[in-house]
């Protein structure tokens, strides 16, 4: 048999060729492809133009001006800034998700509270900007509010919020939210037999915390934090949106180095701040995957 | 089943009711506040002071001067790049995902290492090496803004995933097709009348949360110079803020509205499948 019976009802692998040109393999290609256009090809690109010059020929040039003080202060706000969101996020989202314990999962207020999560972890940081402007902005609610009623001018010391300190409470607007997503069900998936056994051997509910509950969650709660930091890190719309210039964070040097060609007098620095972002990430991303692998032994 | 949706969990310790309203009442009321200055901020009026809706009335009637052209072009941008990237994750990823699940379960850990891979892979990043391709791109099919599509499918990869993911595992897949084929239908029929209709949650599920990336990305468009909601937003921000902040709150607000439908979808699956 040559042909592929299109009912398919000859047993499966009854002649090589036949099994070859109906093979499942050809359903993955057409996506394979696509991926490797899209995904793979750029990644490539970006993290190759690092180890090239202007006329294209092999440099570690661009790779040594990673250590150059100007990007060496841009990595560090950037990973100080993802630090301390990723922090204050990830306790104040894991106090939501506490807070939520015993809600009905289909009730209103868990709904709304998903809902409402869920449109402010993804929904644009460029609005981000726009609301923060608006609230702690020069004539902000809040800005005018505390000065008019309170006296008290929170940029007594220079405007803050178009430098990286005002990025601080922007990133945490969409840090607790992503917190709430990805913590919950982790929370959910506490078995109430382990608290009924506690209880049975005499347990309190702080005994149940200390030595059952915190203990279990700790590995995802750490691993919902290395998520919050690879967010942070890898966020560039807010920043961007605003200030116009302003080079304090990694992503927007890399939109210096793309939107004026020589920065630090070096082409292609762009593809070695990639790098280096490239390598922040992979080591965020392994040590989450090793969480992961812990906290998945309570999750069965 | 073993899950009970709305029997009482005995076991774990639930907050005491004043906890959980403290928690639940200073962090929501936190989080109101930015949200409250955006609408005081659009309904204040100019030197004199005080508050009007005026601004709102004419963005609402779509009275706005043709400065604000790029705004409505843009906004039908994004909307054609969300069409587009849908239809991408229903050609490419769903049948790919099908064909792994039935065929090909061997594929299926570097399927989910692929498609979660673009978490980790930030889009500034990603853009250094699109701006190349983007170029190539530009001469072979020209500068159309839904070429964006392309990259924005890999953006979604992750979300779309999940969504689709979720459904496959909850359907017995394997059960029904072969229950189909014995009873005589070939794979097309297969895949239009068994498998879709009893996916068609997560598709759903997955297409508005692929809306709702798309239609808030700004660092690809922005980067190469393309034009949608987030960069015209931008741009009319500078000359009218407060139109910017309008369009936000709106934006914000359909966003909301199709994530709760996504909820309910989510319920409805959970409720079939227990």
């Amino acid at each position: 048999m040559t042909t592929a019976d299109p009912r398919g009802t000859a047993p499966r692998g009854s002649a090589r060729t036949a099994g070859f040109i109906a093979s499942p393999v050809w359903g993955v290609v057409p996506f394979a492809l696509y991926v490797l256009l899209f995904l793979g090809l750029p990644t490539a690109l970006a993290l190759g133009t690092g180890f090239v010059d202007g006329e294209g020929a092999f440099t570690l040039d661009n790779v040594a001006a990673l250590a150059d003080p100007f990007v060496v202060s841009g990595f560090t706000t950037s990973i100080v800034l993802s630090a301390v969101t990723a922090v204050v996020g990830a306790v104040l989202g894991a106090l939501v998700c506490y807070a939520l314990i015993g809600t009905r999962p289909e009730g209103p207020l868990r709904s709304g509270i998903d809902a409402v999560s869920g449109v402010l972890a993804q929904f644009g940081g460029v609005m981000l900007a726009f609301a923060f402007v608006a609230t702690i902005g020069i004539q902000g609610f809040i800005t005018v509010l505390l000065r008019d009623r309170l006296g008290i001018d929170i940029f007594a010391d220079g405007v803050w919020l178009y430098e990286a300190p005002g990025l601080v409470l922007p990133y945490i607007y969409f840090q607790v939210p992503l917190m709430i997503i990805i913590f919950m069900p982790a929370l959910e998936a506490l078995k109430p037999q382990w608290a009924e056994a506690s209880a049975t051997l005499g347990g309190t509910t702080a005994t149940f915390w200390w030595r059952i509950g915190f203990p279990v969650l700790a590995p995802s709660f750490l691993g919902s934090l290395l998520l919050l930091f690879a967010n942070a890190f890898s966020s560039y719309a807010t920043a961007a949106a605003l200030t116009s210039q302003g080079q304090s964070i990694v992503p927007l040097q890399i939109r210096g180095a793309l939107t004026s060609e020589t920065l630090l007098g070096r082409e292609n620095l762009a593809g070695a701040l990639a790098l280096g972002m490239i390598i922040v990430m992979a080591v965020v991303m392994a040590l989450y995957a090793l969480l992961q692998r812990r906290a998945a032994r309570w999750q069965r | 089943m073993s899950r009970m949706p709305a029997a009482p969990r005995a076991g774990i310790p639930a907050p005491r009711p004043l906890a959980r309203w403290t928690i639940l009442g200073l962090i929501g009321a936190v989080f109101a506040v930015p949200i409250i200055a955006m609408v005081e901020f659009t309904l204040r009026r100019g030197l004199e002071g005080g508050y009007d809706v005026s601004r709102w009335i004419t963005v609402l009637t779509f009275d706005l001067g043709p400065e604000y052209r790029v705004l409505g072009q843009a906004i039908v941008n994004s909307l054609v790049l969300a069409a587009v990237t849908v239809a991408l994750m229903l050609v490419l990823l769903v049948p790919t995902m099908i064909v792994v699940h039935l065929k090909l379960p061997r594929l299926r850990r570097v399927l989910e290492f692929v498609c979660l891979l673009p978490i980790s892979i930030p889009a500034i990043v990603l853009v250094v090496g699109l701006a190349p391709v983007y170029g190539v791109i530009a001469r072979a099919a020209g500068s159309g803004v839904w070429t964006l599509a392309f990259a924005y499918g890999v953006l979604v990869l992750p979300f779309a995933y999940r969504a689709v993911q979720s459904n496959l595992d909850a359907i017995d897949v394997a059960t029904l097709t072969e229950a189909a084929r014995s009873l005589g239908a070939g794979w097309p029929t297969v895949i239009a009348r068994v498998l879709l209709p009893n996916l068609r949650t997560g598709l759903l599920a997955g297409a508005f949360i692929s809306v709702a990336v798309v239609l808030g990305e700004f660092t690809i468009a922005s980067l190469l110079n393309r034009q949608n909601l987030q960069t015209a937003l931008v741009i009319v921000q500078k000359d009218d803020p407060f139109i910017a902040v309008i369009v936000t709150l709106l934006s914000l607000l359909v966003a909301v509205l199709l994530l709760l439908v996504i909820g309910r979808l989510g319920h409805v699956t959970t409720r079939r499948t227990s």
